[in-house]
């Protein structure tokens, strides 16, 4: 068995190899450094859907709280628009945490009320109206300043890599509010309520401008890593290339997507690590009996939807840092991109196919799926050119079929899904009894 | 006492008739969701594509009947081509039935397994969509375009507000006034509807009973994709069709299914208006009716507007939450915790 | 040869076998009762019967005809009607609703056996437009029954009718399955109230771990001393 593993692992290189070598080595690097975020990702899934059973369609919520992070921590702050409106946001916070805080003491003193949600909802009526009297003016003024280039408050100017642990936290605190509310009930309660909340997210990073300027995009987002122009001027750079006798140029850009891929694999193999031993331990164990069956597990006096609140905010913060993960890579915030087929069903497909309740599983499937997610679309045109290339060259229907290669990839995704959860619904690499 | 027919009426032309007709559509998408999961037991997430496929089918029989020179009069070529998307949205349907659900359905398979199989069919539907007519926006809508112009009602009353009906608006609650009177009528009146009914409130019974679970399960499924279909192309006409736009109505449509208790038809409508009224409420901009209600020299500054109108989706979704926290059955009684 | 036998019936749900050769018969018009301790296969030899349980050894055969191989839906069809234990009712539809869904397999007027059905339960045609799942849980019962009736069955089968309802709710339950047996219907039924029962049945099988232990006419085991000791309490 665990030799198959090994042979799996060992194909996936092999196609990596094959696209460095047939493609570009840039290639190959770009496509290994999005597939261990995808892994990421596809471990935070498997740790929600294999080890409990509990399905998240909300991942592209989690990934964006993550990116949001990234920029928020790497960005420097814009004194202008922190002195044009800073205040007023800081209160309007201040004001938003008093009323939720209000509005849960209003429903827990007057228990049995009838007047009860009347009550709750002029609290929280009030509230929102004393959160927009300081908020709208004060982004108002924030979107004023310098709206070309800045037009927000910025972020923290702190190293980037502090925006990993940051994202996980920020999904982490999302998924916890979903969580509170949802689990306990159906499975496709959690479902919608999940895909719901990452509608949202993604709404406020592309309406709130004050925040992240929306769809202007955040760019230029500082590295953890050396840029290209400066590693061409570094004179130790230049040696290393005049002894491997490669051009500056092209092995610059080559040695930035290593060293991020040192970076994503460290922390791949450190969450997959954990991921191992939380699975081996008690705590694991036990997860899996509740999944197998809440009945008897909740017989046995577990507190079933305390065990899921907690499986479900570790999920979502591995899935938050691999989001924090990807917008650093990305070197940009850009809301727009986020996409729930992209950026929630794929990371599904990934854990399908790979194995759920594997570890191992969902890191392959990660790779796996993420290379022919990328890999299809050229597979894909070639395909339409050879089928049609008996038409004329000049065919309506050959052009458009040309042009529709491209969404040829949602339909494959589609099938592959279908075929692994049919025929091999345990995936590539089963979970180990 | 002008002033207050004003506002009246700047209310009835932005809130009162949009809402109206987003409900509509909204009732009949929820309709669909809520028969699937009251007789096949999942929510189909493919739900809002297959409202896609069906719309599509519509736009491209639409665009062939407008090519032979075929129109419908003042009403719109698509409601004649409705039944011929119906019936091709269908047979889709039906043919993932055939290929997905059926192998599960023998195996007994657990709802999440469903689900998860609806997400595949999802995949599967969009692609065809894009495939076919591409992710952009397309517009379908012909013949007359207004029932009462805003301009005509301002001559006719001598208000300075006036109430436009779109066609569009009033063919949707036209039909689906019709479609929820025949789902009913079939529902509770032929054999078909019943056996429908008792295998959905219990199917072991229903099994003992002689009612074949094949059937039930095929007119269940033709049930959907016609009202995937209907929903969607009103939903097309009365705004424009853009596959995105579907799969997004998704949250909204399962929260009026859910907000009225998942797997209650009737439910399912009174969640679809929920929704929708308090979408449109919320996203209002009230300075204008507040200008007609207000002393005089009062004059609002800002746009009074509880929630701006990107967040739309979120007010289903605060909906969806209430409902789950303080009444997770709905608002009717539906069919599953 | 009885109106149905099930003949040395051995099987159990996948698993270890739960009936052991187990022999049970019904004549017409007659009302034979299952009765033992908890766990002894009482509802697994008439689900036997019944075809919901595969038996590997053994056979079935209702009016001369081997139906071992049939499935429960082909035994509806041919006369056995079964009314399970619990959710033997449609809830969200209205009395007369379930009727007619007991009936669904006839294509003829089942307005004749519908008024049959009210006039055994009279309060049935009281509440024929009220769902099912509103009424008291021994009205209930009452649907069931109706609902099994509907098919104009030639074989009733009972699992535990009595289970849940009040005592003056149990004889009047009784009372009208000897009225049912009068019409020409043959009645096998499960039951917990084994002394009640045993008073009404033509014919008793006491089952032991999924064994025959004791067979005999309902009189004659009421008067049995070992069945009395160890079986009705003393």
């Amino acid at each position: 068995m665990f030799n198959r593993n090994v042979l799996y692992f060992a194909i996936m290189l092999g196609l990596i190899v094959l696209v460095g070598q047939t493609q570009s080595w840039n290639v190959a690097l770009t496509i290994t450094n999005l597939c261990i975020i995808s892994a990421v990702m596809a471990l935070g899934v498997n740790i929600q859907w294999g080890y409990a059973g509990l399905f998240n369609v909300g991942i592209m919520g989690f990934a964006a709280m993550g990116g949001l992070a990234a920029m928020i921590i790497s960005v420097s702050p814009v004194q202008e628009a922190w002195s044009a409106g800073g205040v007023g946001v800081l209160v309007s916070l201040v004001l938003a945490a008093i009323t939720i805080v209000a509005a849960v003491f209003t429903y827990r003193a007057l228990e049995g009320k009838s007047f009860r949600l009347l009550a709750l909802f002029i609290v929280v009526l009030a509230g929102s109206w004393a959160v927009r009297a300081f908020l709208d003016p004060a982004t108002a003024a924030i979107e004023k300043v310098n709206p070309a280039s800045t037009g927000y408050l910025g972020g923290l100017g702190l190293p980037i890599i502090l925006a990993w642990p940051v994202g996980g936290i920020f999904a982490g605190a999302a998924a916890w509010v979903v969580g509170k509310i949802t689990l306990g009930l159906r499975a496709d309660y959690l479902a919608i309520a999940t895909l719901g909340i990452s509608e949202i997210i993604v709404a406020v990073l592309k309406h709130e401008d004050w925040l992240t300027r929306g769809v202007k995009n955040v760019t230029g987002l500082p590295r953890p890593v050396p840029y290209e122009v400066d590693l061409q001027q570094t004179q130790w750079f230049l040696d290393l290339c005049a002894q491997l006798g490669a051009n500056p140029v092209t092995f610059s850009s080559i040695f930035v997507k290593l060293c991020y891929m040192v970076l994503f694999a460290s922390v791949l193999l450190i969450i997959l690590w954990f991921s191992e031993k939380a699975l081996r331990s008690p705590w694991g164990r036990m997860m899996r009996a509740i999944r197998d069956n809440e009945v008897s597990a909740s017989a046995m006096g577990k507190n079933i939807k305390s065990r899921h609140l907690q499986v479900f905010v570790l999920g979502s913060i591995v899935v938050g840092i691999a989001g924090a993960m990807l917008t650093t890579l990305d070197g940009q915030l850009t809301p727009s991109t986020y996409q729930p087929l992209r950026f929630t069903f794929l990371i599904w497909v990934m854990v399908i196919v790979g194995g759920s309740g594997n570890n191992w599983g969902a890191v392959l499937g990660g790779f796996v799926i993420w290379f022919f997610w990328i890999e299809a679309e050229p597979l894909g045109l070639w395909l339409m050119e050879l089928i049609t290339s008996g038409m004329a060259e000049d065919s309506a229907l050959r052009a458009h079929l040309i042009e529709s290669a491209a969404h040829m990839r949602l339909m494959t995704m589609g099938i592959i899904l279908l075929l692994a959860l049919r025929f091999s619904p345990r995936g590539l690499i089963p979970e180990r009894n | 006492m002008d002033n207050i027919l004003n506002a009246l009426a700047l209310m009835a032309n932005f809130v009162f008739v949009p809402a109206i007709a987003y409900g509509s559509q909204l009732a009949l998408g929820a309709l669909g969701v809520t028969i699937v999961f009251g007789i096949l037991r999942f929510s189909n997430f493919a739900h809002g594509d297959t409202m896609a496929l069906g719309t599509m089918c519509t736009i491209l029989i639409t665009w062939w009947f407008q090519s032979m020179g075929i129109s419908f009069g003042p009403l719109p070529t698509a409601l004649l081509a409705l039944p011929f998307a119906i019936v091709i949205c269908s047979a889709f349907v039906l043919v993932s039935d055939r290929v997905v659900y059926r192998f599960y359905r023998k195996q007994k398979a657990d709802p999440v397994i469903y689900l998860i199989a609806s997400v595949g069919v999802m995949f599967v539907f969009n692609g065809i969509v894009r495939f076919i007519i591409g992710p952009d926006d397309q517009n379908f809508a012909d013949g007359e375009r207004f029932i009462i112009k805003a301009r005509e009602f301002k001559r006719l009353t001598g208000l300075s507000e006036g109430i436009s009906i779109k066609v569009s608006q009033g063919i949707t609650v036209v039909t689906m006034i019709v479609v929820v009177a025949l789902l009913f009528w079939f529902l509770n009146k032929t054999r078909t509807g019943k056996s429908m009914r008792a295998y959905s409130d219990n199917e072991d019974l229903a099994l003992l009973s002689g009612i074949n679970p094949d059937k039930v399960v095929a007119v269940t499924w033709i049930i959907a994709a016609a009202l995937a279909t209907i929903a969607g192309t009103l939903y097309g006409l009365d705004k424009s069709f853009k596959p995105f736009t579907y799969f997004q109505l998704l949250l909204p449509i399962f929260a009026a299914a859910i907000v009225g208790g998942l797997g209650n038809p009737l439910g399912a409508i009174a969640g679809g208006f929920v929704i929708a009224f308090s979408e449109i409420l919320v996203t209002y901009a009230y300075k204008k009716f507040a200008g007609y209600l207000m002393p005089e020299d009062w004059k609002a500054d800002g746009l009074i507007q509880l929630l701006s109108t990107d967040y739309k989706f979120a007010v289903s979704f605060v909906i969806l939450l209430l409902v789950l926290l303080f009444r997770p059955t709905g608002i009717f009684k539906g069919t599953g915790v | 040869m009885s109106f149905l036998t099930g003949e040395g019936m051995t099987g159990g749900y996948g698993g270890a076998d739960i009936l052991h050769d187990c022999t049970i018969s019904v004549d017409k018009g007659e009302i034979a009762v299952i009765v033992g301790p908890n766990g002894a296969g009482k509802s697994t030899a008439m689900k036997a019967v019944f075809g919901m349980l595969q038996i590997h050894t053994g056979r079935v055969v209702l009016d001369g005809e081997d139906i071992t191989s049939l499935s429960p839906q082909d035994r509806v069809a041919k006369g056995m009607a079964f009314v399970p234990q619990t959710s033997n009712v449609f809830p969200s539809m209205s009395v007369e609703e379930n009727l007619e869904m007991g009936a669904f397999l006839r294509r003829d007027d089942i307005q004749e056996t519908m008024d049959q059905v009210f006039d055994l339960f009279p309060i049935l045609k009281d509440k024929r437009a009220q769902n099912a799942g509103e009424l008291s849980g021994g009205q209930r019962q009452q649907v069931a029954v109706g609902r099994a009736l509907m098919t104009k069955p030639s074989l009733l089968m009972l699992d535990e009718p009595t289970a849940g309802v009040s005592p003056i709710v149990m004889d009047e339950l009784f009372d009208r399955i000897i009225e049912v047996a009068q019409t020409g219907i043959s009645i096998l039924m499960v039951e917990q109230n084994a002394r009640q029962a045993l008073n009404i049945a033509d014919k008793g099988y006491v089952l032991v771990q999924g064994r025959n232990r004791f067979t005999d006419t309902g009189k004659a085991l009421m008067n049995d001393p070992e069945v009395r000791r160890s079986f009705l309490g003393g």
